[in-house]
């Protein structure tokens, strides 16, 4: 048995160790805003937030996630700045690769929390949107910033 | 019996429901109203539309949500004819069923920008009868003439101020006959066609709430991954099984054919057990298939003479005459979907039904595919449409039902197909490889006498529609080059079908993504060549007043092209005219010494004709310059050893934040018609890239992906 802390909630797993915690995440524990689309950390789609950074749930295992702190899309608040500046800029298209965008969004400010349009671009330079909602993206990255820095988010 | 099984598609509470029947290919509304209340009736009813007594409204749409904006913006045609109140619009996706079938096409299919370009007329009468019915049960409970109400944001009005609101007319409106021919708006009468509304599906998709076809879990349903032949014609020679089987949580390994799956509780366990197989292939009927025999191949067949696709005029007498001429070649790759979400398919196949949950951009394909396979009447087999990420016209493709079905079958429990990144990979429908060769003359005026134009390309309609194909001509490999918009006497343009194992499909804008890119780079030439501006010289060639003549004329007015481009900077323009609509793009780039290219801003504008849903039509706009920009710059799939080479997105890279440009969109108004828009935005893209790297290097770059290199000078 392995405990993981998703979204602030201990959840047992049994499943082999080694097992990418994109995969327990989706099949075992049914938390399936976690995308599979690359499986090789190329895409960014499957991510999730360890201890607040950014993680793509593909490439890493069970096991190495251990009792780390676990955060997906369904883990920030409804009112969460990037859950509204995603809204408000109408973002998403197809909208499946958006989960792991936005939490890779939420890493980003957290370190960031006043990009420059280049900033942005560098952060966001190694995720994949097939519909092309990149313009969008840069759009509401900026106004989730603007909404945390107006509220103390 | 039938209507047992349909009557659940209606809300228990709807007290008006607007349905139709599809009899002969002609669609039909009627108030299914009644049959609420007696299941005896003999019609196998779909509503389109139903009000409740509680005032909500629910509009179902049988066109997939594939993220383009039609699940909000068939709600608001609806709508705005039935002068409801937005807040009480709900949409649900729709089963297959026969109403929801294209009245051109006679099927349920998503694609071609069709889904509310064939449905304009039928959405609007939907909402407008629905509108009339309530109209006249107000009239009649105030017992006042009709023309004496008023309908307005979900309410009739008396003329004394009083009103009712439409989930109290419903029930009556609800006994009433659906009238003939009801009647329609004026354009300046909409209220909510052409306004800023916020996306219907965009809180559960940023919620992380929405269930793609991927995400699909039913009791007892396990998931199967297959093992396909990695190189054309192969079969397996050898396998595993019990190596699969030892992996915990295989639960079946099934040969189906020339693959071999693998079933099991979790999609892991399937993959682990995929790998344990270790089957040993035989080596395929094509192992000298690669990038250079592919390449060598269209090459040869570029010499062939091919079909006539179209002859106007005398093409060799004007090029003979012509003061100058100009011939080019041009070549494009295949290229992948690469659409995020992998294929994947559920099917429950049980003894007098079989259900199927899938992300299908072709619902009546999939239930004559599963009829097929089963033996069950095609109304037995029901569609469940979930929601898809990306599509781009492949997902049509029936490979993940037939696997689903059968592996449903031999496990008598519900089996979902998921197929891996590489396996969307190797076993895409690409979209063809194309070459071509152009030739045109002018005359001492610069004005074209004449364009001789043969394409080389491997066929996507023999495969998918071979009746449309005759005698070797495949229409669409060369659409947008016998429709092209300019005026041009003599013309001719030959077709060479190219014959090869790779299977080739629909892709965004299909022939049009890649003739456009052609016509317009060799239009830029010919502009050159005749000293003309490229703007200019191609409003010479169109019927002044015309909707493309008015879209560049447009465009080069927002985008500033008669003025100075950016210091150190160039532009390009190109025109497409295809799905109804019309649109263009300026790229401004600027290409340093080595041969680095920036794009500093795409403007495109579009002519859709009425533009119901302007922040959908934006965001396909700037979606198709950034998946043209792409196209553009990155996108080949390669081959090698008879089979597929690229694996994964490592090997395709898509365009990234970074090189995503600024982007400027203008909606031309029109208050014709709706047309399409998620593929015309598209194919104008490369070429105006193309012709700005040329204004800008002096070099012309006519093969896709751009190979930039060329365009070093230090």
């Amino acid at each position: 048995m392995i405990t993981l802390q998703v979204n602030g909630t201990s959840r047992q797993v049994d499943v082999d160790p080694e097992t990418p915690l994109l995969w327990v995440l989706r099949d075992n524990l049914g938390i399936t805003s976690v995308k599979y689309t690359c499986g090789i950390a190329e895409c960014g789609i499957c991510t999730v937030l360890i201890n607040g950074a950014a993680v793509r749930s593909c490439s890493i295992s069970v096991a190495e996630a251990g009792a780390q702190k676990i955060t997906t899309v369904e883990g920030l608040p409804d009112d969460h700045p990037v859950k509204r500046a995603w809204i408000e800029k109408q973002v998403p298209q197809c909208g499946y690769c958006q989960p792991g965008i936005m939490l890779q969004t939420v890493d980003f400010l957290s370190r960031q929390p006043d990009p420059t349009d280049e900033q942005i671009n560098d952060a966001m330079d190694d995720v994949i949107c097939r519909c092309g909602s990149h313009p969008r993206i840069r759009k509401a990255i900026r106004r989730a910033a603007e909404i945390a820095i107006k509220h103390g988010g | 019996m039938q209507i047992s099984m349909t009557r659940r598609v209606f809300l228990a509470k709807s007290s008006l429901v607007i349905a139709a029947t599809a009899l002969s290919g002609r669609i039909e509304l009627f108030n299914a109203s009644p049959v609420l209340a007696d299941s005896s009736l003999p019609f196998k009813p779909h509503a389109f539309l139903e009000i409740g007594a509680d005032d909500t409204i629910t509009v179902w749409v049988g066109q997939t949500n594939l993220g383009q904006g039609t699940h909000t913006g068939i709600p608001m045609i609806i709508a705005d004819e039935l002068d409801a109140a937005w807040e009480r619009v709900t949409v649900k996706m729709a089963l297959a069923a026969e109403p929801f079938k294209s009245p051109v096409w006679h099927m349920q299919a998503t694609g071609g920008s069709t889904s509310i370009r064939h449905r304009w007329d039928l959405l609007r009468t939907v909402g407008a009868a629905a509108r009339q019915m309530l109209l006249e049960a107000a009239a009649e409970q105030w017992d006042i003439p009709v023309q004496k109400c008023l309908a307005q944001q979900g309410k009739v009005f008396h003329p004394d101020g009083s009103s009712l609101s439409y989930g109290q007319l419903a029930a009556a409106a609800g006994k009433r006959a659906v009238p003939d021919n009801p009647p329609l708006k004026d354009p300046g009468d909409y209220r909510i066609i052409g306004t800023q509304r916020a996306r219907l599906d965009i809180p559960d998709k940023v919620a992380g709430r929405t269930a793609y076809g991927i995400d699909f879990r039913t009791d007892d349903m396990c998931v199967a991954v297959v093992a396909r032949p990695p190189s054309y014609g192969a079969v397996p020679e050898s396998h595993d099984a019990g190596a699969a089987m030892a992996v915990k949580g295989v639960v079946k390994v099934v040969e189906l054919d020339n693959r071999i799956a693998v079933c099991a509780e979790t999609t892991y366990a399937a993959m682990r057990g995929r790998e344990a197989l270790d089957i040993k292939w035989s080596s395929g009927s094509h192992p000298h298939l690669n990038d250079e025999t592919l390449d060598e191949l269209l090459q040869e067949h570029l010499s062939r003479s091919g079909v006539v696709a179209q002859n106007e005029g005398d093409v060799e007498t004007a090029l003979a005459g012509a003061s100058q001429t100009l011939e080019q070649s041009y070549r494009l790759p295949y290229l992948s979907h690469a659409q995020v979400e992998p294929i994947n398919c559920t099917a429950h196949v049980e003894k007098d039904r079989c259900r199927i949950w899938i992300p299908t951009q072709g619902q009546t394909a999939t239930q004559e595919t599963a009829a097929g396979l089963t033996g069950l009447p095609v109304e037995k087999v029901e569609v469940m449409t979930l929601p898809a990420g990306g599509g781009f016209g492949l997902r049509g493709e029936q490979d993940p039902v037939v696997d689903s079905v059968m592996l449903s079958k031999s496990l008598g429990r519900p089996v979902k197909v998921i197929w891996s990144r590489e396996d969307d990979f190797a076993h895409d429908y690409f979209r063809p490889a194309s070459h071509c060769r152009i030739q045109a003359g002018l005359d001492t005026h610069g004005r074209m006498v004449a364009w001789s134009h043969k394409v080389a390309a491997p066929s996507v309609m023999s495969r998918v529609m071979p009746h449309y194909v005759k005698d070797g001509l495949d229409a669409d490999a060369v659409s947008g080059i016998t429709d092209m918009v300019y005026l041009v006497p003599n013309k001719r343009i030959d077709y060479v079908m190219v014959d090869t194992p790779i299977p080739v499909g629909w892709w965004r804008s299909v022939g049009y993504s890649a003739n456009v890119f052609t016509v317009e780079s060799f239009m830029d030439e010919l502009a050159h060549a005749a000293g003309a501006d490229p703007v200019q010289f191609r409003l010479d060639h169109l019927e002044k007043g015309t909707r493309p003549y008015n879209l560049l004329a447009y465009l080069a007015e927002k985008s500033g092209w008669n003025d100075q481009a950016p210091e150190g900077r160039a532009r390009g323009v190109a025109l497409t005219s295809c799905f109804e609509s019309i649109a263009a793009h300026v790229a401004e780039l600027s290409v340093d010494t080595g041969g680095r290219v920036t794009v500093h801003k795409m403007y495109c504008a579009i002519d859709c004709g009425t533009a119901v849903y302007p922040d959908a039509i934006r965001a396909q706009a700037e979606a198709g310059v950034v998946m043209g920009m792409s196209v553009a710059f990155h996108e080949r799939v390669r081959f090698r050893d008879g089979g597929v080479y690229t694996g994964n997105y490592d090997q395709y890279p898509l365009l990234k934040m970074p090189e995503v440009p600024e982007i400027e969109v203008h909606i031309m108004e029109n208050d014709v018609k709706a047309g399409g828009v998620g593929e015309p935005v598209l194919p104008s893209v490369a070429p105006a890239l193309a012709n700005a790297m040329f204004a800008a290097s002096g070099v012309r770059l006519r093969n896709l992906p751009f190979d930039t290199a060329q365009l070093k000078t230090a």
